[in-house]
């Protein structure tokens, strides 16, 4: 089928992670270079690697692939994740869209002095504005959008793992949505994905924030 | 949908999160690409321009905008503006040879830097030449001119109006 796929980031979730979900469910192998020091970030910027100066970067079909967003969409429509038509495919933005914003919310706590007071509100977006949506959008169909696993399924899942890890009991009010997360864990590649040894990375640590910091020289 | 706007209602749908609204409304009127790479293409330049649009859009929101315009326009001339000279060096388009969102959001940021750093793209020939093929496009021409829906750039009334209906602390 050609080249790898080839991943630069982190040795961490990130924004990265969501397209290591993609990959995944896809049942794409992919290798991954870890960004660890700043002079490998900088290697990559002066090897013009990098359009924007950013990562995520995603090496396939001889592209250098850079926005998660526009990866994440190319991915979904090469690998029949994406909607069938425009009104479908719509649907699958909007809700992948809030997705990401509010997986991005606790994307950035490590890097936030005082968490304590973001969790709280995470926890409460994530009850009030987010997950009505889905509740209403699963009661009844078995997929978010068109009868189809698409990219906004993917999301899906990964974000309510996310948060089960902050807040435990987080989905209890939302029975769809964890019949939902409990179908989805069935499929066999992301049963992989989620036993000991995948390339799902774990929730970042002290090291992690460390690491980004001084690869990016960021200024707190 | 998540209690945010914009919302657009257009073909019987509530549409909102500008990026899904954006790629909407190209993909109908023709203003994406059918091939996934050239696709591709113009989401990643896209993206690139509303991450650059949103650091000015939010300056109104913050208490001391200096520091952050110099490093608004330092990332424009050191890591955006680059990219779309190199685009924009013998092709007419960003993509594909023909005119796409990301020439639309090309433009519209581009308009946008100048209004803060007049002479920014002093040293960015190809993108000013893009800049004036595409203002003498009928409906952008029109769409410069006094009276039209285009809006201003935010002002004191604006900050109030957003603050008070979101209820907005800030700093943000």
């Amino acid at each position: 089928m050609g080249e790898r796929v080839v991943l630069h980031y982190f040795n961490g979730r990130g924004k990265m992670e969501s397209i290591r979900w993609l990959l995944t469910v896809a049942e794409v192998e992919f290798d991954e270079k870890f960004l660890d020091t700043r002079e490998e970030y900088l290697k990559l910027v002066n090897d013009g690697k990098l359009m924007f100066q950013q990562v995520p970067l995603v090496e396939i079909d001889g592209m250098k692939l850079v926005q998660t967003k526009a990866i994440l969409n190319y991915l979904a429509e090469k690998y029949n994740m994406h909607g069938k038509d425009l009104k479908d495919r719509v649907m699958i933005n909007m809700y992948s869209e809030g997705l990401i914003d509010l997986m991005e919310m606790i994307m950035v706590l490590p890097f936030n002095p005082d968490p304590t007071a973001k969790l709280k509100e995470i926890e409460k977006k994530a009850k009030e504005r987010y997950f009505p949506v889905f509740e209403k959008a699963l009661t009844g169909p078995v997929y978010l959008v068109g009868g189809k696993l698409s990219l906004a399924d993917v999301l899906l899942v990964e974000c309510t793992l996310m948060l089960e890890e902050k807040f435990v009991g987080i989905l209890k009010e939302f029975s769809a949505v964890k019949s939902f997360q409990g179908r989805m864990i069935q499929i066999p590649a992301i049963n992989r994905f989620l036993q000991p040894g995948s390339k799902r990375k774990p929730p970042p640590g002290e090291n992690y924030a460390k690491t980004v910091i001084e690869v990016f020289q960021i200024k707190i | 949908m998540f209690q945010q706007v914009p919302l657009v209602e257009m073909d019987g749908m509530k549409l909102i999160q500008t990026k899904a609204i954006l790629n909407y409304i190209a993909e109908k009127y023709n203003l994406h690409a059918k091939d996934p790479k050239e696709r591709v293409m113009i989401n990643m330049y896209s993206e690139g321009l509303t991450d650059l649009m949103e650091m000015i859009m939010i300056l109104p929101f913050t208490p001391d905008p200096k520091p952050k315009l110099d490093n608004i326009q330092s990332k424009a001339k050191e890591r955006y503006l680059p990219v779309y000279e190199k685009a924009l060096t013998g092709p007419v388009y960003l993509v594909g040879g023909k005119l796409s969102l990301a020439d639309v959001l090309l433009l519209e940021c581009t308009l946008m830097l100048e209004e803060k750093f007049p002479d920014i793209l002093k040293d960015f020939p190809n993108i000013k030449s893009f800049q004036g093929r595409m203002t003498q496009i009928p409906a952008i021409s029109r769409f410069l001119q006094p009276g039209s829906k285009r809006k201003p750039p935010p002002d004191e009334k604006y900050l109030k109006n957003v603050v008070e209906v979101l209820k907005l602390k800030l700093p943000l």
